[in-house]
This record gives C-alpha cells, structure tokens and sequence, in this order.
C-alpha cells in the first residue's frame, strides 16, 4: 500500500506530499504538515473539534479521506491570523470568553468563520444551528454564540 | 492496523470497470462519512476503496416542470437542504435535510450515500418515498432504472447487483396545492439517530378541500424505510377531517413493525409513528392548502426530541 501524491493548497500555500491510501485529511495535516490546530476528538464526525474549510465550506476533516481532497484548498486555524492581527472570530472568542479548556475551540472557530461567509448577518438561531456539529463540555455554549454575533456585528462593520 | 488503497475513479465507466476488476475486494466511496466510520470499527474491511467523488456531473441538483427534480448521486445533503426548489417544493426533503446531522457532516455526506448505505434510519429515505423517487443505476451491463420502493432490501442491503453504482434519483414534479413534511424524533436535537422519522406528502383536488394523493412513509420502524400504503388509501378521495387524519395516523402505527434499542422501545416507536404522522399530515395539508411556511419554521419542526 504505497503512499500516493496528495497536491493541496493549505492556507494558501502549496504543499506536495506524499500520504498513506488510507489517510484521513485530519492525520494528514497533524501527522504529516504538523499543523496540530486542527483536533482529534472522537475521529467519528460528532465532535466537530476537527472542522476545517475545504473549498470554501466547514467539514469534519477526520472523515474526508485525504486524496479524495485531491487539488482541494484547506484552511485551517493556522490559516485566520496575520502576524499583527487576529481572525475577527478569534477576537470575539477571547473578549466574551467564548473558550475555557480550548479542546473544542478551533472547530467552533471555523465552523462559525464557515457560517458567516454564506450568512454574514446571522440570528442567534442561525448561529446554533451552525455550531450543532460541534461539542463543547465547558462553556454551555451561551458565550460561543455572543462571541460569533459578536464577530458578524464587527465584521458588518469593516465592509 | 487495517488498511486499505485508494482508486480514483476519473468517469462513471472507469469507476465500473475498477468495481468488476476487484470485485468483492471494493468498496465505492462517496463523502466517506459512513464508510470512515464503519472502517474504523473494523466492521467494514476492503482491500481498496474506488472514490466516485469527483466525478463530474454526477452531483448535480435540477428542477423542470416536465422532469421533476433529478439528484445526481453525488448531491451532498447540504446542497439539497440549500437548494431553492427542493426547499419550494419538495418540503419534507428539505426538512430531512436539515434534520440530519451538522453542517460539517452534511457538507460530505451525499445523498446516493444515504440511499446505499440503506439504514432504515436514514433521514433523507421516507422523503425520497413519499414523493416517489426513482433510481438511475448503471452497472458493467449498461443503465436501468428502479423504484425506490424495490430498491431497500434489508439493513444495509439493497437491490444494487456488482460493479452497479446508483446515479442519480429522479422525483416527479408535485402537482399544484402539495405540501408535505418531515419530522425525525431523536433523542438529542442535533447529530443523532432517529427514533422515528416519517414524512408525508398531501395534494388537494382543485376544491381545495378534498383529498387527491396522499402518501405516507416511515423510518426507523421496520428493517427497511417504507410506504404505509393503507394510512395513505385512507385518504386519498376523502374531505381531511380531524377524524381522517387520525384514522390514517392510526393505520400508520399498524403498518410499523419497530425493534427495541436505546433509543426507544417498540411500543413508543408505535406510539411515536402515530404522532408523528398525524402532525406531518396536518402541516402537509395546511401547506398544500396554500399557507406559506417559512423554512426556519420548517427546521424548527423538522426535529422533535424527546426532552
Ligand atoms: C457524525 C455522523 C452523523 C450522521 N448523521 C446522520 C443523520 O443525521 N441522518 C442520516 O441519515 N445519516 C447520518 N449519518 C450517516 C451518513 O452520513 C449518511 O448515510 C450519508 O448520507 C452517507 O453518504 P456518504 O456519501 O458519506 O457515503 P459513503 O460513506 O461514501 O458510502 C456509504 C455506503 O454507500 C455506498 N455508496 C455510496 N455512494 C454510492 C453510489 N453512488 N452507488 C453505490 N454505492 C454507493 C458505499 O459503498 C458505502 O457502502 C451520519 C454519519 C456520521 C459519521
Ligand atoms: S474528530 Fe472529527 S468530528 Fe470529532
Ligand atoms: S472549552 Fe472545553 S470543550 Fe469547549
């Protein structure tokens, strides 16, 4: 079962690897690009700690198998800051503490930077229904959704 | 650790000719969502996997009034939930949709995937049912074509012969004044199985009042999801009253032959499939009396929970 060659644009830069068939996305980029952001929580698609936005929508990368993302663009939590600047999302996170352990965190944060491309003036509904994929066992989720209408309100601003 | 290779399927006839070259060795991939899974448990073992994700065409949604609605198999659940037509007309398909799973799910999973995989519990299934889907399939001896009905033939098995791949399902158009809906009760209001999932589909007679089809199907109650076709003759030709609702809701209990597990037992999936047929029968009816349901109303009826 040898390795095949996986061409992928990862937080818009291009890597050329070389992965195992039976690889999913998730091991990929832990285990091979060591962008260890990305979570491992169940590796059966229910936690969400995994989400990553592949070709513009969020995904649980532990059930994409890795060459059927062949050509694919990746963004992952590395991928929302500049150097200066944290994501509006990120921001929100901290300033409403939107977080405690952090295990869920990442997944949170790119299933509502998912969200707000396609619904940038989301309603508190909206935004529960967009984060069911993801489970979190601190925060009881009042303060992940304040921190997302938080972000969509700034970023209504800026544009 | 098992493993398995990967095989690119570039069309729908390379694809096919990898599926008869490995045999019983082979398993087609789609999203992967159930595949990844049941891998993982150890309860799925191929030596290779030939992924048909990728191959263009095949996941195309199109609406005409002459054709229907056509599903390309590789439709993700997410693009069916989204789409303006299915959420215009085929209601209890977008409201299945929108029941299942998350977003991050919804986005790989496709809808020949939850067809194939043939769990009785399958969300989109009693959907693609009430509005009378066929299948595309094509295999190593050309296409043909099957009724949905005919297609489930067990838990995780179906009509499908080796080396075939279903292609796309085909749903008439709804006639004027339909509506229809689906409830899925689960224990948890996201990302969970089905207790009970029934959808109902109803079209009025130009007078508006009286019945002129109405069809009914179950899931997660019997080892396949199925038409109730004695709740659905109950109605068909009658004024829907109260009364011929719930005599129709009642025949549907009886047609269901439910097992106990952990989400339910037998005789509350019983219990369940009468409430839920009586309460997607009255929002069909209202809908296809002309009422106007907006979609965020539809997704808050779409998943009922037990707490
Ligand atoms: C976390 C999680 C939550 C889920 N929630 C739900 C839910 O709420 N409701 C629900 O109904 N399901 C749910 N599922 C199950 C699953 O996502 C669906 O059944 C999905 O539609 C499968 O599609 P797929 O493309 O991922 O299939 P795959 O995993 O790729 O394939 C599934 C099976 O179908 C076969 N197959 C796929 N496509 C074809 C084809 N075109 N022709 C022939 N065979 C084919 C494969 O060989 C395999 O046996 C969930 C799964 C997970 C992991
Ligand atoms: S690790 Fe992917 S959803 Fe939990
Ligand atoms: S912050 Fe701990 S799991 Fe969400």
């Amino acid at each position: 079962m040898n390795k095949q060659p996986l061409r992928l644009t990862i937080n818009g830069r291009e890597r050329q690897i070389l992965v195992a068939p039976y690889y999913s996305l998730l091991d990929t980029l832990r285990d091979e690009l060591q962008l260890t952001g990305t979570k491992k929580g169940c590796d059966e698609g229910d936690c969400g700690a995994c989400t990553v936005i592949l070709d513009g929508q969020p995904v649980t990368s532990c059930l994409v198998l890795a060459l059927s993302a062949q050509g694919s663009e990746v963004t992952t939590v590395e991928g929302l800051a500049t150097p200066e600047t944290l994501h509006p999302v990120q921001q929100a996170f901290i300033e409403r503490g939107g977080l405690q352990c952090g295990y869920c965190t990442q997944g949170l944060i790119m299933a509502a930077v998912g969200l707000l491309q396609d619904n940038p003036q989301p309603s508190a509904e909206e935004v529960k229904f967009a984060i069911g994929n993801n489970l979190c066992r601190c925060t009881g989720y009042t303060k992940v959704v304040e921190a997302i209408l938080l972000a969509a309100e700034r970023m209504a601003e800026v544009e | 650790m098992l493993r398995f290779d990967f095989l690119q399927a570039r069309n729908l006839r390379h694809a096919i000719s990898l599926l008869e070259r490995h045999g019983e060795e082979a398993r087609p991939v789609a999203g992967s969502t159930d595949f990844l899974v049941r891998w993982r448990q150890g309860f799925w073992r191929p030596a290779c996997v030939v992924n048909i994700k990728g191959i263009s065409g095949l996941g195309r949604i199109t609406y005409s009034p002459q054709n229907g609605l056509r599903l390309g198999a590789l439709a993700t659940v997410q693009a069916i939930e989204t789409n303006a037509q299915v959420r215009r007309r085929y209601q209890a398909l977008a409201t299945g949709a929108t029941s299942f799973a998350g977003v991050q799910v919804r986005n790989l999973a496709t809808v020949g995937g939850n067809v194939c995989n043939a769990s009785p519990a399958g969300d989109t299934l009693p959907a693609l049912l009430a509005f009378d889907a066929q299948c595309g399939i094509t295999g190593p001896d050309g296409a043909r074509i099957l009724p949905l009905t005919e297609f489930f033939q067990g838990p995780g098995r179906t009509a499908l012969q080796p080396g075939e791949l279903l292609t796309e399902l085909v749903l008439p158009p709804p006639p004027p004044r339909t509506g229809s809906l689906y409830i899925k009760h689960s224990p948890r209001g996201a990302m969970d199985i089905a207790t009970v999932g029934v959808a109902s589909v109803i079209t009025l007679e130009e007078d508006g009042v009286t019945c002129r089809d109405a069809r009914i199907a179950l899931g997660a109650v019997g080892p396949v999801p199925f038409r109730a076709a004695e709740a659905e003759s109950l109605l068909k030709g009658r004024e829907l009253s109260p009364d011929a609702l719930a005599q129709a809701a009642e025949a549907a209990r009886h047609a269901a032959t439910p097992i106990d597990d952990v989400r339910g037992t037998a005789a509350y999936r019983k219990d369940m499939v009468e409430a839920l047929t009586r309460r997607t029968l009255q929002h069909a009816l209202r809908m296809a009396g002309g009422r106007r349901v907006p979609f965020e109303e539809q997704r808050r009826l779409a998943v009922q929970t037990a707490f």
